[in-house]
């Protein structure tokens, strides 16, 4: 059903023209089998499921399109939670301390992790690696279980709904909106596509390159710090274990879902919100025809790859076609 | 040091001698113990109060027939159904499992599916709808909400991922007016209609720890071996050994995190032996316990005095050595009894509110007879699975 | 012997030295803390239980090195064992046939990855991503969840026992002897003219394939390379430890770590096979040292990611090529 789509059709374009598939048949899937796709609980489901992975996979993207990376941010969310329920303790007049000083500590860590990588020239892969696993230490060593306590108020937010659109969701479409903005209209929004697309051209150009991945990594760990606000939120405390279900890896996918290619340079947020919601249809599609969880992670694996598979062709040729820097000017799709 | 220990000692002494004192006549102190002792030592990970009522509950004989183990209950408090008493028989019962990710739950869930398949053919329940979160407390919060928003499911059985995190989903279940279930990992709230799990951490940990001291010389050497830090029911494990290893004269050599794999056992286990004697291990969950006794043969060095669990391959291993262990249970069987409360509670009968179930070790006395019982399972089925009269047996346990 | 005379080679010829330099300094600390441990039959015991990842060092390092990853092998490493376990079932007759259906199976995977990489163009990391997912749900699904069935004696041999009765270490054990043949082939590999290739298509793929180089041929030889070496890595671990759920978990992330400790750039195109399995056999001794010094559990992943980052920063810098190459995330 991609084949057929005319040529000039833009990459964004093309991932949403797949989420629809995927709605389609996972619609036709769920009919089959008795159901229906589209009922309140199911769309509530969906749109739950896009706010988590969404905040982590829309600041995943800026540092990809810097062609770096961030193995560490569902460590930094689990710490998030963490701070955000101890500091809350239960009292509402703490919520904007709790919601301040979780958006510091995840910035300085998405700074050191800018630094490991814009200064001491470890591969980012490696660098948020290792920041993890320091974190992974750390909470290892301070927390033996939840810790914290939200106050109501502040569990509104992970479980308010207006009609059928969760309050996260609203959020986490806000942020990513902001990010579109912030990519599309912003100095060091098309610096970042320069810096993912040649480094070397771009310094030469005058791109202060190092300040540029750094804000990218900050503002992922930012990101990430707000899904740990939206854990927080939804457990009513805070907790250590969440750096245990691989989020990061969710997010990557999510982001090469979207378009975005792992190389730098190319892609964008919106395309990235269609990735996340890609992968929440499905999810919610296994959940309802209640797919074995086994078949589960099956099903995930090969959608991933054909899905990827279906438009990675077409769009390396028009990488291959352009020269790389173009893509400065380039619209962030 | 010494006084903090002796503290200890007379604190779970008394706590021990009350509430074996208690146990005809005053139930509801104990319930109220259970709840008002977390939050009053918050700041510590070590709950006195829950360890003395779980290491008492061990010695409480249990109300109800011994052949269904998963049907008895220590000390229940029964509660009154009727509200939700519903007929016809075809009540759609929905479980939110936290995962089948290690071989302890899937035993427990096949047991479950096979529970299921025998009350489907009675007539008790109509549908039974599961979804699985795959370890993920946010993926089970949605899957809990998914479950209650959409109106169908008649009653609600909640395996919890997470002690803790599972509360306010498990708070919007109930207030949506269908009977809840919640069993193995509890939460913080007593909203559920029952709460089913065996006595708990505390005792496991204390089952194993103590038959390492009674049968260690004064001065031995013990290796802690547990899965992963920060999970809420393994910490009790290791918290109640602590207790017990910080009483008596036994050194603890370490504590290593071991994620459950073989190999990374062998190998620990396998440099400890390189530095010195290991008299005893102790696990938090048998996981790979075959692979540690493997690192006392291969390095030549004589069986440890091991506390396992009542997974097969450790057992078989036990019996081949012939040595000096003990598989402490953490019931498998409780699996059997979230859907057989469900059908209670749709039927309008009593439950007990929070419903205990018996958790004994299993020892060098009754060991041959478990695994006599489940000779034809696999390695790494569970002896007190509790599944053998269901007419599924053995087959779904052992072609699976 | 061999092992020092290595270390000795690789340390004059510097380039990727800081490998060779961290093992020094971490074999100095397990000295000083336990002078024991260099005896034979203790030393013997760490080289045995570090072989399968010495050996998954080497299949990454040819993934990596020609501009790619493999984060399908802690999945493959898993699922040959539950294979092994479920297939064997006890029977020692059926351990060598088992053994060349696990290879098969190793090959294809391998296979699998290679050519979604280069002839459907997926990015490697997605590839084996996926893989990762099918691999570890399917070998589930197959054995309803937990391992079933058990190996046979001869299946644990290569990963358990060894030459026994030789004087001073006792016991060599054949996992050592596998690893060496093994790396030693993995060394040779390169000097080819196929080790050529695929340096080459890590470091400049138009360049190489200009030239006239099989590049995706190359690409996808390289990963199925790396899913023999998860074969045999899976038939090491198992051997040495049994069958358990858990078994291989994580180990991607390991792998990928001692290999970009040896001293081997993400993205490719440089590094020698070498250090990369030096980098596997630091990751080991780092756990030992941990070990030895008594380190509490939950602060080892601090102090092992402080270490990783710290001996990649050191390494970037004595580099002489421009850094560009360092922050480039590999596809």
């Amino acid at each position: 059903m991609i084949a057929p789509t005319p040529r000039r059709l833009g990459t964004t374009a093309l991932i949403y023209l797949a989420l629809a598939g995927v709605l389609a048949l996972g619609a036709a899937a769920v009919a089959v089998d008795g159901g229906n796709l589209f009922a309140t609980a199911n769309l509530v489901d969906m749109l739950t499921r896009t706010s988590l992975t969404g905040f982590l996979a829309i600041g995943m993207t800026l540092v990809i399109l810097c062609r770096s990376l961030d193995l560490s941010v569902g460590y930094v969310a689990a710490l998030s939670s963490l701070v955000a329920a101890t500091t809350m303790d239960g009292q509402a007049a703490n919520i904007p301390l709790a919601v301040g000083l979780v958006l510091l500590v995840s910035g300085l860590i998405g700074a050191a992790n800018g630094a490991i990588v814009a200064f001491l020239k470890v591969n980012p892969f490696i660098a948020t690696l290792g920041t993890g696993l320091i974190l992974k230490g750390y909470l290892d060593t301070q927390y033996k279980g939840p810790a914290g306590d939200v106050p109501a108020v502040f569990q509104q937010f992970g479980y308010t709904r207006i009609a059928f659109v969760p309050v996260s969701a609203l959020v986490m479409l806000a942020v990513a909106a902001a990010a579109v903005w912030y990519l599309r209209s912003t100095r060091t929004g098309h610096h970042m596509y320069a810096v993912g697309g040649d480094v070397e051209v771009a310094r030469m150009s005058g791109i202060r390159t190092t300040r540029v991945l750094l804000t990218a990594h900050v503002l992922c760990a930012m990101c990430a710090g707000l899904a740990g606000l939206l854990l927080a939120a939804r457990f009513g405390t805070g907790s250590a274990e969440a750096y245990t279900n691989l989020y990061e890896l969710d997010a990557i996918a999510a982001v090469v879902l979207g378009g975005t290619l792992l190389l730098g340079g190319k892609g964008g947020v919106a395309g990235t919100v269609a990735g996340v919601a890609i992968l929440a249809v499905l999810d919610t599609v296994f959940n309802v025809m209640q797919i074995d969880p086994f078949a589960k992670d099956v099903l995930r694996g090969a959608v991933i790859i054909t899905a990827v598979a279906l438009y990675a062709r077409r769009q390396l040729d028009r990488t291959a076609r352009r020269p790389r820097f173009a893509s400065v000017q380039g619209r962030p799709s | 040091m010494q006084t903090t220990r002796l503290a200890f000692a007379a604190a779970a002494a008394l706590g021990l001698l009350l509430a074996t004192g208690c146990t005809t006549d005053t139930p509801a102190d104990d319930a109220a113990t259970d709840e008002s002792a977390p939050a009053a030592d918050s700041g510590e990970w070590f709950v006195q109060a829950e360890y003395d009522e779980q290491l008492a509950q061990r010695d409480i004989e249990p109300e109800g027939d011994p052949n269904t183990p998963w049907l008895q209950a220590i000390e229940p408090e029964w509660v009154d159904t009727t509200e939700f008493k519903r007929e016809g028989g075809d009540a759609t019962v929905c479980f939110s499992n936290a995962s089948v990710s290690n071989p302890w739950r899937v035993t427990g869930w096949i047991t479950m599916q096979e529970q299921v398949k025998v009350l489907q053919e009675a007539g008790a329940i109509g549908e039974f709808r599961t979804s699985d979160a795959g370890d993920d407390d946010d993926q089970q919060i949605s899957d809990i909400q998914a479950f209650v928003d959409s109106g169908e499911c008649d009653a609600l059985i909640v395996s919890p991922s997470t002690t803790a995190t599972l509360t306010p989903a498990v708070e919007t279940a109930c207030a949506s007016g269908i009977p809840v279930i919640v069993f193995d990992r509890g939460v913080n709230t007593d909203c559920a209609t029952t709460f089913i799990h065996p006595i708990g951490g505390y005792a496991y940990g204390a089952d194993a720890a103590e038959f390492l001291v009674e049968n260690l010389e004064p001065g031995s050497t013990v290796l802690a071996l547990r899965i992963l830090p920060g999970v809420d029911v393994l910490e009790h494990r290791w918290a109640a050994a602590q207790q017990i290893f910080g009483d008596s004269e036994i050194e603890v050599l370490g504590n290593e995190f071991t994620g459950g794999d073989a190999a990374e056992i062998k190998n620990i286990v396998s440099q400890y032996l390189q530095r010195g004697d290991v008299d005893g291990i102790w696990m938090d969950a048998g996981d790979g316990a075959v692979a540690a006794i493997e690192a006392f043969e291969d390095a030549g060095k004589p069986y440890p005095v091991m506390a396992g669990e009542d997974e097969l391959s450790f057992m078989r291993k036990w019996e081949e050595t012939g040595m000096t262990a003990i598989a402490p249970v953490y019931s498998n069987f409780q699996w059997r009894t979230p859907v057989l409360a469900a059908t209670m509670i749709l039927n309008g009968e009593q439950v007990p509110a929070e419903w205990v179930l018996p958790q004994e070790p299993i020892t060098a006395a009754d060991r041959d007879e478990y695994l006599e019982r489940n000779a034809d399972m696999p390695a790494l089925h569970y002896a007190k699975f509790g599944g053998e009269d269901l007419p599924g047996f053995p087959d779904a346990w052992r072609d699976r | 012997m061999t092992r020092a005379r290595r270390l000795g080679t690789a340390l004059l010829g510097g380039g990727t030295g800081t490998v060779f330099l961290l093992l020094v300094l971490i074999f100095a600390g397990i000295l000083a803390m336990n002078p024991g441990f260099f005896e034979g039959p203790s030393l013997m015991a760490f080289l045995k239980q570090a072989a399968p990842l010495v050996i998954l060092a080497a299949g990454q390092y040819f993934v990596i090195v020609s501009g790619n990853f493999d984060l399908s092998v802690g999945a493959l490493v898993g699922a040959q064992v539950v294979i092994a376990a479920r297939l064997i079932d006890g029977e020692e007759s059926r351990t060598v046939p088992v053994m060349l259906v696990m290879l098969a199976f190793g090959i294809g995977v391998g296979l699998v990855n290679g050519l979604i990489t280069t002839v459907l163009k997926v990015q490697s990391f997605i590839t084996t991503l996926g893989m990762l997912l099918v691999l570890y749900g399917a070998i589930r699904l197959w054995t309803g969840g937990a391992p079933t069935g058990s190996l046979s004696e001869a299946f644990r041999t290569p990963g358990r026992l060894g030459i026994t009765g030789v004087p001073v270490v006792g016991q060599i054990p054949w996992a050592l002897l596998i690893m060496l043949a093994l790396g030693a082939g993995a060394i040779l590999l390169m000097r080819t003219r196929f080790g050529r290739i695929l340096m080459a298509s890590g470091d400049n793929e138009l360049a190489a394939k200009l030239s006239g180089a099989r590049v995706d041929a190359a690409r996808t030889a390289a990963f199925v390379l790396s899913g023999i070496s998860a074969t045999v890595a899976g038939i090491l671990i198992g051997g040495f430890a049994g069958v358990s759920a858990q078994v291989g978990e994580g180990l991607e992330f390991t792998v990928i770590t001692a290999v970009v400790l040896g001293g081997v750039a993400l993205g490719g195109g440089r590094g020698t096979a070498l250090a990369a399995m030096a980098g596997a056999l630091a990751i080991e001794a780092l756990f030992t040292l941990f070990n030895q010094m008594a380190l509490p559990a939950t602060l080892r992943p601090a102090v092992q990611g402080v270490i990783i980052i710290a001996a990649v920063a050191y390494a970037a810098r004595r580099r002489t090529r421009p850094a560009l190459q360092s922050t480039a995330s590999p596809s």
